[in-house]
């Protein structure tokens, strides 16, 4: 009984240290992941952010470039697809046209080798082929599983959306794999199919106790489904927890953006369970930040309770949409503009009070609070970093050939629509709405990135210039000592930004 | 391609079909622009295939009906020996281009090269070249090696000469072949080996259908070759009907054997495609 509680608990999976890089552009960076045996893991990010090509390294169609996966204990980070006891759900089903829902699913049970319990003279296993009845039996047996009792027979190709992916659910695992790879498995069929595959997923999950990790860009199929979520941007792991820890407490910004909807505000500690916003304190639950640190924090829309006389922030309702269950509005108040979703409507133009209860309230540390790069000084009144040339006003008196550190305010940086106007180019790789104004992460040619807190709305993969006005531009000398003293002052001009 | 798309197909093209016959282009039919092509093709092939027929069906001296001509062939054992020669000349050499293209196509397609288009080119490049004038290159090679021996010299030349007509199929069909088939095929356990047995030759079956036509049927009927490379034992069949009308009073028996050619030919060919269509389902198709 310890025994098998003991296996039900530990790590049929360990990644450590992984990381893929393709002509140069790295997929997956450092990732460490463990899933427990018996686990439905979902690795969930958006399109990009390297989950798939996780999942493929897992499968063993890629080889990491760097750091090894474990397999029950056992480095499998070399070993070749057809040797892993693991089987994949392709995005796109993969069925082979040439057979039909039988062989398909037989396609496997025909390959396996079993051990008989017996030896041979030198001690090995003794392995034998499934015998036909057997393969008869276990693909029957597979396909009530999937409710397909009938299609055995039946070709590929005149089978529906649904039907092909549960054939190709039970071609995986009808051989008993000891983990099963799913690639957004559902991502090609309508959204009421995809609900019903989703409960039936989860309740083969329960019945047949096998591992399941699972990749999706849909936030709400990670959330209803899993055991664990791992929640993945720019190839690295963000937040891995369960999903109503992904949900309550996001590590940051990205995490409480692309699970649910949100507001995501900066805010200020002011001391242990208090925080600034909109030029008002509320109290919050959590502690341990430094005093005046800025931070982001999350109020989901339905945290947020209205009252027509009094509460703790005035605002306006700017709009109202009926949504079935409840009423979403838009309220601005102080400037930022709170999403609220309440069963009580409040018309357009109506004044309403906000109250937020202290657990209402998540806090998280603010990733970066400005941009600071390397740079060299390449004339009397030029820096250069990321790759362009920009002017600054040199007070310090730099001479040419300087190494310096750069740092610009988020707000301090103009984004242009045309590549050329600006110093250098750079394409934009995330957009966060921070109710009054957008956050927008580029990237720039050379892989560095910028964070602009801008008005203007932005989309994603857009290719914009970078134009930064000398006077926001502060150098200073990269020693040790002078390091510490622009990390003090970048924090101060953060703040001036911040409340700009 | 997705096989929901590939199910909708048939009915699109339906619809199109339909509607292109009602299509008019500043007043102009749309079906008058295949008018050229019409009678490009009752000038070029309908009207000497009727040219052949009467040819076969009638007497040279005489020009009344007759079936002598074909008795001709049919009372001839040592001819219907030189038609099996070369049947069995083109199935040589239809063999042996598959068995080099085949491997080869397979490393193209997985080859890591990024320009994968010049190599598959350098392979074709000989086919801007004047088929003749590649015979007499590769005689002079042949001699060269001193190979003396007509039938390995005429199955060298055939090969040489047709292989790009099978690389070219099975290179297009491998290359549009789903690579998540592939993996799905190593995922469920299959070794390289079980997968290229199991899944990629089933799945190119439509590629070598047509690359064996592609080959085959122009060699049943060369004598171009043989004529360069061979010598008397290595008389093809194609070189018969080449005397024939190459005399002046051959004709009518030029015309019943080429007729008996074309025959065999055409069953060669539905025989294939009903082999290949059993396979039916491919996304990428051959050439036929």
């Amino acid at each position: 009984m310890a025994n098998a509680t003991r296996e039900k608990f530990d790590n049929i999976i360990e990644i450590k240290n992984v990381s893929k890089v393709f002509d140069g552009i790295t997929a997956v960076d450092n990732v460490n992941l463990a899933v427990k045996r018996g686990e439905f893991v979902t690795l969930l990010g958006p399109s990009g952010c390297g989950k798939t090509t996780l999942l493929r390294m897992i499968a063993g169609f890629e080889l990491p470039t760097s750091g090894s996966i474990f397999l029950e204990k056992q480095n499998v980070t070399t070993v070749p697809p057809h040797l892993r006891p693991i089987n994949t759900v392709f995005q796109k089903y993969a069925l082979f046209p040439h057979l039909n829902v039988f062989k398909n699913i037989a396609f496997g049970l025909k390959l396996k080798k079993i051990p008989t319990g017996e030896f041979d003279k030198s001690g090995k296993p003794v392995f034998r082929k499934f015998s036909k009845d057997e393969i008869a039996e276990k693909v029957e047996r597979v396909l009530k599983l999937v409710n397909l009792d009938a299609y055995g027979y039946r070709g590929i190709t005149g089978l529906s959306g649904g039907q092909q992916q549960r054939v190709a659910i039970a071609r995986a695992i009808v051989c008993e794999p000891k983990v099963l790879l799913l690639d957004e498995p559902l991502g090609a069929l309508d959204l009421k199919m995809r609900k019903e595959m989703q409960i039936e997923l989860a309740v083969m999950h329960k019945n047949i106790g096998i591992t399941f990790i699972y990749v999706t860009h849909d936030q709400e199929e990670a959330l209803t489904m899993s055991d664990k979520v791992v929640v993945m941007t720019d190839g690295a792991v963000q937040q891995y927890g369960t999903p109503k820890k992904i949900y309550d407490e996001p590590t940051n910004a990205f995490v409480a953006d692309f699970i649910g909807e949100s507001n995501i505000l900066s805010g200020v500690m002011k001391k242990d369970f208090l925080v600034e916003f909109c030029d008002t304190s509320f109290k919050c639950l959590d502690k341990g930040f430094g005093k005046d640190e800025r931070v982001d924090l999350v109020i989901r829309p339905e945290d947020i309770l209205l009252d027509g006389k009094k509460g703790m922030l005035k605002g306006e309702v700017v709009s109202a949409v009926f949504k079935g269950m409840y009423y979403e509005m838009e309220i601005l108040a102080s400037d930022y503009q709170f999403t609220v979703q309440s069963t009580v409507e409040h018309k357009t133009g109506e004044t309403v009070w906000l109250n937020i209860e202290p657990d209402g309230i998540h806090i998280m540390k603010k990733l970066k609070t400005v941009n600071e790069y390397d740079g060299e000084v390449t004339s009397e009144n030029t820096v250069k970093f990321c790759g362009g040339e920009f002017e600054f006003i040199n007070a310090e008196e730099f001479e040419r050939g300087d190494e310096v550190r750069v740092s610009v305010p988020f707000d301090k940086i103009e984004l242009t629509d045309d590549e050329s106007d600006g110093v250098i180019g750079a394409n934009v790789t995330q957009t966060l709405y921070k109710g009054s104004y957008y956050q927008v992460q580029v990237y720039t040619d050379d892989d560095n990135d910028f964070l602009i807190d801008t008005v203007d709305e932005w989309d994603i993969d857009d290719r914009v210039g970078i134009k930064i006005d000398p006077k926001d531009i502060t150098v200073s000398r990269r020693t040790a000592e002078q390091n510490d003293k622009s990390g003090a002052y970048d924090t101060a001009s953060a703040e001036e930004g911040e409340n700009g | 391609m997705d096989n929901n798309t590939a199910v909708q197909l048939p009915e699109n093209g339906a619809t199109l079909v339909k509607n292109a016959s009602k299509l008019k282009i500043r007043g102009v039919k749309r079906s008058a622009f295949a008018l050229p092509y019409l009678a490009l093709s009752i000038l070029f092939v309908i009207v000497p295939l009727f040219i052949m027929l009467y040819y076969a069906f009638t007497d040279g001296a005489t020009g009344s009906a007759t079936g002598a001509n074909f008795v001709h062939f049919f009372s001839r054992p040592n001819i219907m020996a030189v038609m099996g020669k070369s049947f069995l000349v083109a199935l040589l050499t239809t063999v042996f281009c598959f068995i080099l293209a085949y491997p080869l196509a397979l490393a193209l397609v997985s080859s890591t090269l990024n320009n994968k288009a010049i190599l598959v080119m350098l392979f074709v490049l000989p086919m801007w070249i004047n088929s003749l004038l590649r015979i007499y290159a590769v005689k002079i090679v042949l001699y060269m090696l001193e190979i003396s021996n007509a039938w390995v010299a005429v199955t060298i030349g055939m090969v040489y000469d047709f292989f790009p007509f099978m690389l070219l199929p099975l290179y297009s069909v491998l290359s549009g072949m789903d690579k998540s088939l592939i993996e799905a095929s190593q995922d469920l356990g299959a070794s390289p080996l079980t997968t290229l047995v199991k899944v990629r030759l089933p799945l190119s079956l439509p590629g070598i259908v047509s690359g064996v036509l592609m080959v085959f049927m122009p060699t049943v009927s060369t004598f171009a070759i043989s004529d360069v490379l061979g010598d008397t034992s290595t008389y093809m069949f194609g070189n018969i009907i080449n005397q024939w009308f190459a005399n002046s009073g051959g004709w009518n028996i030029g015309s019943a054997y080429s007729l008996i050619l074309l025959l065999l030919i055409a069953v060669t060919v539905v025989v294939a495609n009903k082999f290949g269509k059993g396979q039916g389902h491919a996304e990428v198709g051959g050439v036929l």
